[in-house]
């Protein structure tokens, strides 16, 4: 991949960068719901990481396989049993947290096989959507880019939200990182941040 | 011990100047060298994987150096137990000793010396042919970069021994088997093949295959209360034995069943298959088919995990198919994207 391709990349999926920023060189992830292989694909060129991709859908193990990374077939719903205990050091849970069924069981998942976990996810308090909601309407943006009888997004959150599942489930949040489009949000960022990466791990 | 033997192999494409580009297609309990396109002479025999190998296919024989051989023991011009042991001038028959799948990959290996092949691009192969695939990452972790195994176990199950079994005592019960030396009686156990292949062809499909393609259908249209062939299906696995009878060696297909039943490379390691895979250094794809309940994808997820314990590159498909164990050697879109998409990563690490 060139480094136009990680700067279009860069701007298709603000979160990527934001999550490579969290991996050091070298490091060995799994990338849960890893879709068509680009943020393994963009960690393995920029930080050189050895990884797989956890992946349901037919049409993106094809493009896994042509982005040239590891990507094996399984529904992240049945849990990540294949996967020996602290296996990795980091697993990813990019842009899927909102769209899991069982979603307390797969982060305790996570942070068994992984020494650490990252999630991305939109931020359902971001203001636009607030005042969708406060007009009367579910929100569709670029971040949530479904109708609701088509999303599937079944447990949506808010900033807040995360951080206060994450204090009463004993993880730790380690960093967090807000965005709007490609900017980094420090001002109210439950507000006004459409976006966020966390990363964490389990407490004590 | 064979003084000697022989080996019918076919090759495909050419190999490029640097001899990085061969690939090497194993073999299923039935199958031979002849994997793909047809003779001048002979247009109605296509090999058997011509769907997935030639040009412009996912194996594509415009980029890749192919090689297809008939396994030690075979009876496709490999020597075999129906070839002639130069020590008494007749078949060996049952003296034939029985040979694993190590064994073969190291007869393939000499092969591939001959063909001047320090290192297969790639060792495929579906079933037992899988098994070969994986055994050669084990054997000779240095000459292959990367494996396909496909609808494969990392061992069989006792079920899957069982019908093993069940088909290997319809051949030896035959009373034209005659102890495997039936060459110097004129007679061929005919009986015997046949069931054999009429089980393990039940086996190959998925009860869903079978329902959809015979269901209950009566060949006369009407039942006949009697013992004859009535319901199509019946026709149809005796039509498969006979034509099967009619080639296969009975001895060979004791061999082959064999050498399925002793595959297992955890055994010499406590049963841990992680520990068999250690020495490992291949690339592998794993495949399975969702209604494959000879070499169910539970056995191919082992596989995988195995893989994964020993950090090995592995991608792993589990394919939707309704043909059941037979689905590896059908056209299948999704199946043959994978499998295209996966030669085109690997058609990216040599030059032509």
């Amino acid at each position: 991949m060139s480094t136009r391709d990680h700067a279009t990349l860069a701007a298709i999926r603000p979160d990527f960068a934001a999550i490579a920023a969290c991996i050091p060189q070298g490091a060995s992830v799994l990338d849960l719901g890893c879709g068509d292989g680009s943020l393994l694909r963009h960690l393995k060129d920029t930080r050189k990481v050895r990884g797989y991709g956890v992946e349901i859908d037919d049409i993106n193990i094809v493009a896994c396989i042509q982005n040239g990374v590891n990507v094996i077939q399984s529904d992240l719903e049945t849990g990540l049993s294949g996967f020996e205990s602290d296996a990795f050091d980091f697993v990813i849970l990019s842009q899927t947290l909102q769209a899991t069924r069982h979603t307390e069981p797969l982060i305790q998942e996570m942070l068994r096989v992984g020494r650490e976990g990252i999630v991305s996810f939109p931020n359902f308090g971001y203001w636009q959507n607030r005042l969708n909601v406060l007009l009367g309407n579910m929100p569709v943006s670029k971040n949530l880019p479904y109708q609701w009888y088509d999303t599937p997004n079944v447990h949506m959150c808010t900033l807040h939200d995360f951080e206060d599942f994450c204090a009463e489930k004993s993880l730790h949040i380690l960093e967090c990182r807000v965005m709007t489009g490609e900017s980094e949000v420090h001002l109210l960022p439950n507000l006004f941040g459409s976006m966020a990466v966390y990363r964490f791990k389990r407490a004590g | 011990m064979l003084p000697r033997y022989e080996l019918m192999y076919e090759t495909y494409g050419a190999l490029n100047s640097d001899r990085s580009n061969a690939i090497l297609v194993c073999h299923a309990l039935s199958g031979h060298h002849h994997v793909a396109g047809y003779y001048a002479d002979d247009h109605n025999n296509a090999g058997w994987w011509d769907t997935m190998i030639g040009p412009g296919k996912p194996v594509d024989t415009n980029k890749f150096f192919v090689v297809g051989l008939n396994n030690l023991g075979g009876c496709h011009g490999s020597t075999g137990p129906s070839s002639i042991d130069p020590s008494t001038g007749k078949p060996y028959g049952a003296s034939f000793p029985v040979v694993t799948v190590e064994d073969w990959v190291e007869s393939q290996a000499r092969l591939a010396d001959l063909l001047g092949i320090k290192q297969f691009a790639a060792v495929m192969g579906g079933s037992l042919g899988g098994m070969q695939a994986l055994q050669w990452s084990l054997s000779h972790p240095e000459r292959v970069r990367h494996v396909l195994a496909i609808a494969t176990a990392p061992r069989l199950t006792a079920q899957n021994i069982a019908f093993n079994d069940v088909a290997r005592s319809a051949i030896l019960t035959d009373p034209d088997f005659h102890g495997g030396n039936f060459y110097e009686h004129g007679v061929v156990p005919t009986r015997g093949l046949r069931l054999a292949r009429m089980l393990g062809h039940i086996t190959y499909l998925s009860d869903d295959a079978m329902a959809d393609k015979f269901g209950r259908e009566l060949l006369s249209g009407k039942l006949g209360y009697g013992y004859e062939i009535e319901f199509e299906i019946e026709s149809y696995l005796r039509y498969q034995g006979d034509k099967f009878a009619a080639y296969f060696d009975a001895n060979t297909y004791l061999l082959m069943t064999k050498a399925l039943d002793y595959f297992d490379p955890a055994r010499e390691y406590g049963d841990d298959l992680d520990k068999a895979f250690a020495a490992a250094r291949a690339n592998y794809l794993v495949l399975s088919f969702t209604t494959d309940w000879r070499f169910s994808p539970e056995r191919s997820r082992a596989i995988v995990h195995a893989l994964l314990h020993n950090h090995l590159n592995v991608s792993y498909s589990e394919i939707t198919s309704t043909h059941g164990h037979d689905s590896f050697l059908m056209q299948h879109t999704h199946y043959h994207e994978v499998m295209h998409a996966y030669f085109g990563r690997i058609a990216k690490e040599f030059s032509a």
